[in-house]
C-alpha cells in the first residue's frame, strides 16, 4: 500500500546544481544558527508588541511563557512624567534578568549576513538561470483547485513519492519552496533590518511599512515561526521520500 | 558551455564570500575596532563597516510628536550613590547629588586644543537641541522620550577638537567606560542630554548629563557622564568597555 509506482519524472531529473546546493547548505546552517540566537535573545525579553514602542511598563500584545523574565515583577514604584493622570510613567528595574545577549544578538547578526549575501546571489542566479521560472513557481494551470485538492490528500496520507534528487518538483512542494524563498526569508530579513537603528535612520520606509519598531519584531517572530513550521515539515518529507538518497543529492548532486 | 556557466557562477560566490571575509581580518586597519581573533566581534565588525562602507551619511533617526511619548523603564545602575549599590555606592557621585548637582563638571581631555570642564550651567548656556526619539534597548524593548541637550559636537568645537580625533570616549560615575567613532559623535542628534520630557534628567535616567546616541542601541546612550576623552585611537575601555564585556561595541545593527 506504501508503495507507490516509479513516476517518469526520475529518470529525467536534472539533479541539484551545483549554486543550488552550495547555498542550500549555507542558508540552512545559517538558518539554524538564526533559529538558536532568535531564540536566545526573544528569551531577554519575551513580550511582543505593535507599533513603535513596548516595554514593561506598557501593555503587551502577548507575553511568551519562555524565559524567567516572563512576567517578573521587579519593579519599583511608578514615577508619573507629566501632571495628568493618562502620563506616561519611569520605573525602576531592580531584578536581575536573564540576558545572553552579548553573544546572543552578535552571533544572530553574523549569521544574518550568511543569510543575506548567499540569499541575494541565489535569487539571481535562480532569476537568471530561469531555475525559478522552470523549477520552483508554480505553473498557472497547476494552481487549480482539483490538482491541490489531490496533492493535498496524497500528502496528508503521508504517501510521499520517492526521492528524485531535484527538480521537477510536485505542487505543494512547489508551493512550499516558493513561499520560503520569494515570502518567509525576505520578510524575516526585511522586519530584521527594519529593527536597526542605524538602517532605519538611512531608510525610514523600512520601519515604516511594518507599522514602527515593535511591529516589526513581532511580524519577525511570526515570520521565523513559519520557517520552522517548514523546516519541520521540509525534514519530515525528506526522510519520507528516502533520506540518505535526498541527502546524496543535496551535498553532491548525483542519487546514485 | 553550461558546465563553463556553473564554474563562473561559483567562482563568483566564493569570491565574494572571501572579499566577505577581507572585511573581517583583523588588525588591518586602525579604523575599525579590535577582533582578538574573536569570530562574534569579526561579525560585529563586518556590520559596523558595511554600514559605514554602504550607508547615507548621518540621516536623522525618526523624532515623534509629544502625544507619541511612552512609559520608560530605567534600567542598569538607577542610582550611583544609593547607599545599597552593588559593590559600593559612588561617594562623589552622591556629594554631587546632594548639591543639585552644582558642582557637576565635565572634562573634555586628549586630542583638544582646549582641554577643561563644563559645569550644567555652562552646557545649558550652548545652543540647545529638543528632540522626542525611540530608546531602543537591545534586550528587545523600546520607549519613546524627550531629550533635551546641547549637541555633542558643539561642545566638541567648543573644545578645539584636533583634526587627528577618530574616536570619542565617555566615562560614567557607574564604573563604565564607551566609545563611539567621529561620524556618530558629530551627528545632530547625538546630545550630551540634561532634559527629559520637559524637566530636568531625573536620576534613574542619568542625572545630571547622560548621552544620546539615536542612531545605536540603548547601551551606547550612556548615564551619569563624567568625562569625555578624545583619542586618535580605538580603546576599547579595558574591563569596564563593552568588548571586553562580550557586547558588540559597535551597536547601530
Amino acid at each position: 500500500m506504501t508503495e507507490l509506482p516509479q513516476t517518469p519524472v526520475q529518470t529525467n531529473t536534472t539533479g541539484h546544481t551545483r549554486w543550488v546546493r552550495i547555498s542550500h547548505w549555507i542558508v540552512s546552517v545559517s538558518f539554524l544558527t538564526l533559529a538558536f540566537s532568535g531564540f536566545v535573545i526573544l528569551m531577554a525579553h519575551p513580550r511582543l508588541y505593535w507599533g513603535e514602542a513596548g516595554n514593561n511598563l506598557t501593555p503587551a500584545l502577548f507575553e511568551l511563557p519562555i524565559s524567567r523574565n516572563h512576567q517578573h515583577s521587579g519593579w519599583e514604584k511608578a514615577v508619573p512624567f507629566f501632571q495628568d493622570p493618562a502620563s506616561p510613567i519611569s520605573a525602576n528595574r531592580t531584578y536581575q534578568i536573564f540576558n545572553q545577549n552579548g553573544w546572543g544578538r552578535s552571533l544572530h547578526f553574523l549569521a544574518a549576513w550568511f543569510l543575506v549575501v548567499p540569499g541575494a546571489v541565489y535569487l539571481l542566479a535562480g532569476l537568471f538561470t530561469g531555475h525559478f521560472r522552470r523549477h520552483l513557481v508554480p505553473r498557472p494551470g497547476e494552481l487549480t483547485p482539483r490538482l491541490i485538492g489531490q496533492d493535498l490528500k496524497s500528502h496528508l496520507r503521508l504517501r510521499i513519492r520517492s526521492a528524485t534528487g531535484g527538480p521537477h518538483y510536485g505542487l505543494l512542494q512547489k508551493c512550499a519552496y516558493s513561499g520560503v524563498v520569494f515570502l518567509a526569508l525576505p520578510l524575516a530579513v526585511a522586519t530584521g533590518l527594519a529593527m536597526s537603528p542605524t538602517i532605519t535612520a538611512a531608510y525610514p520606509f523600512l520601519s515604516r511599512i511594518f507599522g514602527g519598531f515593535q511591529s516589526a519584531r513581532t511580524i519577525h517572530f511570526f515570520a521565523s515561526l513559519v520557517l520552522v513550521l517548514f523546516l519541520l515539515v521540509h525534514v519530515v518529507m525528506i526522510i519520507k521520500s528516502g533520506f540518505r538518497r535526498q541527502m546524496r543529492a543535496m551535498t553532491f548532486g548525483k542519487i546514485t | 558551455m553550461k558546465n563553463n556557466q556553473l564554474l563562473t557562477r561559483r567562482k563568483a560566490m566564493i569570491t565574494g564570500l572571501a572579499s566577505m571575509g577581507g572585511l573581517l581580518l583583523p588588525g588591518c586597519s586602525k579604523k575599525l575596532p579590535p577582533t582578538y581573533g574573536n569570530i562574534l566581534r569579526m561579525g560585529d565588525t563586518l556590520t559596523y563597516a558595511a554600514h559605514r562602507a554602504l550607508l547615507p551619511g548621518q540621516s536623522l533617526a525618526r523624532e515623534y510628536s509629544h502625544k507619541d511619548i511612552t512609559s520608560f523603564p530605567a534600567i542598569g545602575t538607577t542610582n550611583p550613590g544609593d547607599p545599597n549599590k552593588k559593590p559600593k555606592p559612588n561617594e562623589t557621585y552622591r556629594r554631587l547629588q546632594s548639591g543639585a548637582f552644582a558642582d557637576w563638571r565635565l572634562s573634555i581631555e586628549g586630542l583638544v586644543t582646549r582641554p577643561g570642564s563644563y559645569s550644567l550651567a555652562e552646557l545649558k548656556r550652548f545652543p540647545s537641541r529638543t528632540q522626542i526619539t525611540r530608546h531602543t534597548c537591545e534586550e528587545g524593548w523600546s520607549a519613546i522620550g524627550e531629550w533635551t541637550g546641547v549637541p555633542l559636537s558643539r561642545v566638541l568645537d567648543a573644545a578645539g577638537m584636533l583634526p587627528t580625533a577618530r574616536f570619542i570616549s565617555y566615562y560614567s560615575y557607574d564604573d563604565w567606560v564607551d566609545s563611539i567613532d567621529l561620524f556618530d559623535a558629530l551627528h545632530p542628534q547625538t546630545l550630551l542630554a540634561y532634559g527629559m520630557n520637559g524637566r530636568d534628567l531625573p536620576v534613574p535616567h542619568g542625572a545630571p548629563v547622560r548621552l544620546r546616541v539615536e542612531t545605536q542601541l540603548g547601551y551606547k546612550s550612556m548615564k551619569y557622564l563624567q568625562r569625555i576623552v578624545v583619542g586618535d585611537k580605538f580603546d576599547d575601555g579595558g574591563d569596564k568597555g563593552s568588548i571586553q564585556n562580550g557586547w558588540s561595541w559597535y551597536a547601530g545593527i
